[in-house]
């Protein structure tokens, strides 16, 4: 799972308030390699745009878990695929 | 990127593995290369909505749809199926063919309803027709689609609902173009069967997601 996937994903479990299912929080090991917001100008910044480039489209989440904001459902993310199928009783 | 023909998409789109143990109750079948191919070819060259686009495949199965797109060119393609099996085969698929731009999501597409509104430019689908006791599934993907998609929806129905499809367009609001009628030969779902395979008529159909503007 890319991070640019993970971007579109949200949680569907049902009851949320509008907007509570996103974003989902990442689950791993590895701290980010990225500073927590972008500096003014980032735009220009070469080495910036090149670490945002590849963790938006080049590091890949093989495994761990998305935890939904609201609910606090773990969605696990396995072989690089995030699973979002809510078993029978949530659905 | 160099200009892909009609031929040698379909003729890649050939190399794609399909499934090994299709599941009769998902409807599983792979779209056919030349058939994924015609589409394609006319979703990037008339419309224009492929390159560069963010593309969402919903029931995407092995992912005959989504590699297609990621060959003419497409920005970044999201292929969406509730069978884990059937995304492995995708995986392998991606991996083959060496592709960068494409990612996968297992989710069941009748539940999402409108979280995923507005996420992705285009959505190219081959969505299951609701022949195995799953009667509605086409119009609950057709409207998720339309819910998620910018621009455009491109998707596959039996011409034998149209009618019923321009219904609902009118009352969502959506411009509605049958592209191409084909004919798809499906095979025989039951041992009984007597023929090999059904051939069913199936529109080609280009949906905007947006009123007025497109």
């Amino acid at each position: 799972m890319k991070l640019l996937t993970h971007n579109l994903l949200s949680s569907h479990v049902p009851g949320l308030r509008p907007g509570g299912g996103f974003p989902l929080r990442i689950e791993l090991g590895r701290p980010s390699e990225l500073p927590p917001e972008p500096s003014p100008g980032y735009e220009a910044d070469e080495e910036f745009l090149r670490r945002l480039h590849h963790v938006l489209l080049e590091v890949e989440v093989l495994e761990g878990s998305l935890q939904c904001p609201d609910s606090g459902r773990r969605f696990p993310i396995s072989r690089g695929v995030p699973n979002l199928l809510l078993s029978e009783d949530e659905a | 990127m160099k200009k892909l023909k009609l031929k040698e998409l379909e003729s890649c789109l050939q190399q794609v593995d399909t499934f090994e143990n299709p599941k009769l109750l998902l409807e599983q079948y792979p779209t056919r290369p030349h058939i994924a191919a015609c589409m394609l070819y006319t979703i990037h060259n008339t419309f224009d909505d492929i390159e560069n686009k963010t593309i969402a495949d919903l029931g995407c199965g092995c992912g005959m749809l989504s590699i297609g797109s990621a060959m003419l060119g497409a920005g970044f393609c999201v292929g969406l199926d509730i069978d884990a099996d059937a995304l492995e085969i995708f995986n392998s698929n991606i991996e083959d063919f060496e592709l960068t731009n494409v990612n996968m999501v297992q989710c069941d597409i009748c539940s999402l309803s409108d979280s995923m509104s507005d996420t992705f430019d285009t959505v190219i689908m081959n969505p299951p027709f609701g022949t195995k006791h799953n009667k509605g599934i086409d119009m609950i993907f057709l409207k998720t689609a339309l819910q998620m998609a910018k621009t455009a929806v491109y998707s596959l129905h039996k011409t034998s609902t149209r009618q019923h499809i321009q219904k609902k367009a009118a009352e969502w609001e959506v411009k509605m173009e049958v592209l191409a009628e084909l004919r798809f030969d499906l095979p025989a779902s039951y041992k009984f069967h007597k023929k090999k395979s059904v051939d069913i008529e199936v529109d080609f159909i280009r949906f905007s997601a947006k009123k007025v503007l497109n």
